[in-house]
């Protein structure tokens, strides 16, 4: 058993570094543009890699917050299931037997409500705020949240260091959890 | 043999018919038509007597957010059709016209490449039979809502064969950095949903993929390419591809942070719950239908598992008293559906039936209980306990 088991770790080894060491280049596709990437790459890292230039401050974000938020979240971010989830409160619900997951409560990281807002918010018109409407609502998000100060401002400096409270709520999959004793079919 | 004196006894007496029914020609039966049927059509449809059988939708404010559920207990075989293959849709479905599409790779590349779908079809490709799984397939069983029917409680699950090119295939074209761990996949939906994959998968098995049950795709699985992320939760697999960008961190979209992680009792989440544990459900008899009355019935339904092949299906018709082995119909293709039955004859007393599979990492289809004990009940994604169906005296199944 040892043997083949020898064999076949060569065998996959041998395999491996066929694959790894012999590189098809198809020459298919082409080469995009610095600016098409640009345009294209709306990613937004935890490290604040990828925010536009912008700001934003809590009063403003409140004014397009009842704009173009509250129809589906409520006035202050209570939420309206089903249309929209609450978006403030919960902090301190998560070992309860309702937990209530907000961006206060629940998301570890603040540049991911700036990219979310960015990616799929307004819910019928996603994309069409400005860099500038997108720091103020999440800034007016964070306040309403207890995370930030009425007067503070948001920007592609000040947002990756705003500390989230549950920065650590979060561990690796340790599946599988669960060992079934009595494995064996009848 | 046929007996002869028989077919002249019945030529007679269809000889005497034939006086009374002179229309009737030889051989016909009473549902035989007598005038031409439908024309040719170029493309298919099916029976008008099998409508019924559709995605049932979830309830929602929003048309254009939300599932729609397959219908599992009015399949046969391991193959969902497309038409009837779960939606899970988070703004809409994109309308793509094929020919402008592209797909970005870029980011931690030696080569960053653009790609049309014309490239994409001139590449080397594979064909591979995976089921695709909703992280919250059948957490009502945990929540308190199961669902009556195995559509209800399990259809956000089916299983297609996909194909399209390997994603390592298109990492070949543009290389990729030695300090690439993570790539983040985006999709051209109006949310531009996006999620991110660590590399070790990237290069394992992940289709980029063009076509499901040997046709292009349909608009709501992805059209004109998706990716395919074999035994992951579905939501990774990322539908209307247009954006895949190699780094060596995840992202932390809200769709791995705030959505598709598990809340344990002490508070803490579990995070990049990926795979789709092994899980079966019996889909007939099953809960919304009804035996006619004692006797033989065939026990069927469906096992999976999203680390590889499964090995063994266990169905029980005892409420747990004894389990049998299920017959698991071949050939059985990893991270895909396996068939099983069990031929049964009902006694007519009302007991309960469930199903329990294994997996080739030996891994046993776990208990509600023993998961509840294990994660509590806040987490319900990725929940793939024992599904038990009641069967009462009078014929009737219900959720047990």
């Amino acid at each position: 058993m040892r043997r083949i088991g020898l064999f076949s770790t060569l065998a996959f080894a041998a395999f491996a570094v066929c694959l790894y060491g012999q590189t098809r280049r198809l020459q298919l596709g082409r080469t995009p543009t610095p600016a098409e990437v640009r345009r294209w790459n709306i990613t937004v890292l935890p490290d604040g890699t990828g925010l536009p230039a912008g700001s934003g401050t809590v009063a403003e974000g409140k004014l397009v917050y009842a704009d173009k938020c509250s129809g589906c979240h409520g006035d202050s971010g209570e939420g309206r299931e089903p249309l929209g989830s609450s978006l403030a409160g919960g902090q301190g619900t998560l070992q309860s037997s309702n937990p209530v997951l907000t961006v206060g409560s629940y998301w570890p990281y603040a540049t991911t409500v700036w990219d979310y807002i960015h990616r799929a918010m307004p819910y019928a018109t996603p994309g069409t705020l400005s860099a500038n409407e997108t720091y103020a609502l999440t800034a007016f998000l964070l306040y309403r949240n207890g995370i930030i100060r009425k007067d503070d401002v948001m920007n592609q400096q000040i947002l990756p260091k705003v500390r989230m409270p549950n920065r650590n709520g979060f561990v690796p999959d340790p599946r599988p959890d669960i060992r079934v004793l009595n494995q064996k079919p009848k | 043999m046929l007996d002869r004196r028989k077919l002249l006894s019945s030529a007679a007496a269809f000889g005497a018919l034939a006086l009374t029914r002179p229309k009737l020609l030889a051989g016909s039966g009473p549902d035989v038509p007598h005038e031409l049927g439908l024309p040719r059509r170029a493309y298919g449809y099916r029976s008008s007597f099998e409508r019924h059988v559709v995605r049932s939708l979830s309830v929602g404010q929003h048309p254009d957010t939300g599932s729609a559920h397959t219908p599992l207990q009015d399949l046969y075989g391991v193959i969902t059709p497309s038409a009837l293959h779960f939606e899970r849709i988070h703004a809409g479905v994109p309308a793509i016209n094929p020919a402008r599409h592209e797909i970005l790779v870029h980011g931690l590349v030696d080569r960053p490449l653009i790609f049309r779908m014309k490239d994409l079809e001139r590449m080397p490709s594979v064909s591979r039979v995976h089921f695709i799984e909703c992280a919250g397939n059948s957490g009502g069983e945990q929540d308190g809502f199961p669902g009556n029917t195995p559509q209800e409680s399990h259809g956000l699950l089916s299983c297609s064969e996909w194909t399209g090119v390997p994603l390592s295939v298109l990492l070949e074209q543009t290389g990729i950095k030695p300090t690439a761990k993570w790539i983040l996949a985006e999709g051209a939906d109006a949310c531009r949903m996006a999620r991110s994959l660590p590399l070790e998968k990237v290069l394992d098995d992940i289709i980029v993929a063009y076509g499901q049950n040997g046709e292009a795709m349909r608009p709501e699985q992805g059209y004109p390419v998706r990716l395919v992320v074999p035994g992951w939760e579905g939501n990774v697999n990322v539908k209307w591809l247009r954006r895949l960008q190699v780094l060596d961190q995840p992202t932390m979209t809200a769709w791995e942070t705030a959505w598709y992680t598990d809340l344990l009792p002490n508070g803490k989440a579990r995070q990049f719950t990926f795979v789709m544990e092994a899980k079966s459900v019996i889909t007939r008899p099953a809960g919304g239908q009804r035996l006619s009355g004692p006797g033989f019935y065939e026990i069927t339904g469906i096992a999976w598992s999203g680390r590889g092949k499964i090995v063994g299906v266990e169905v029980s018709t005892d409420g747990g008293r004894s389990w049998q082995k299920a017959a698991v119909q071949e050939p059985v293709q990893a991270k895909a559906f396996a068939r099983f039955s069990l031929p049964w004859n009902w006694n007519g007393s009302e007991n309960t039936i469930a199903s329990r599979c294994t997996d080739d990492t030996g891994y046993q289809q776990p208990a509600l209980e023993q998961i509840v004990a294990a994660r509590g009940l806040n987490a319900t994604d990725h929940y793939n306990g024992i599904k038990w169906w009641r069967i009462r005296a009078n014929g009737e199944i219900t959720h047990a």
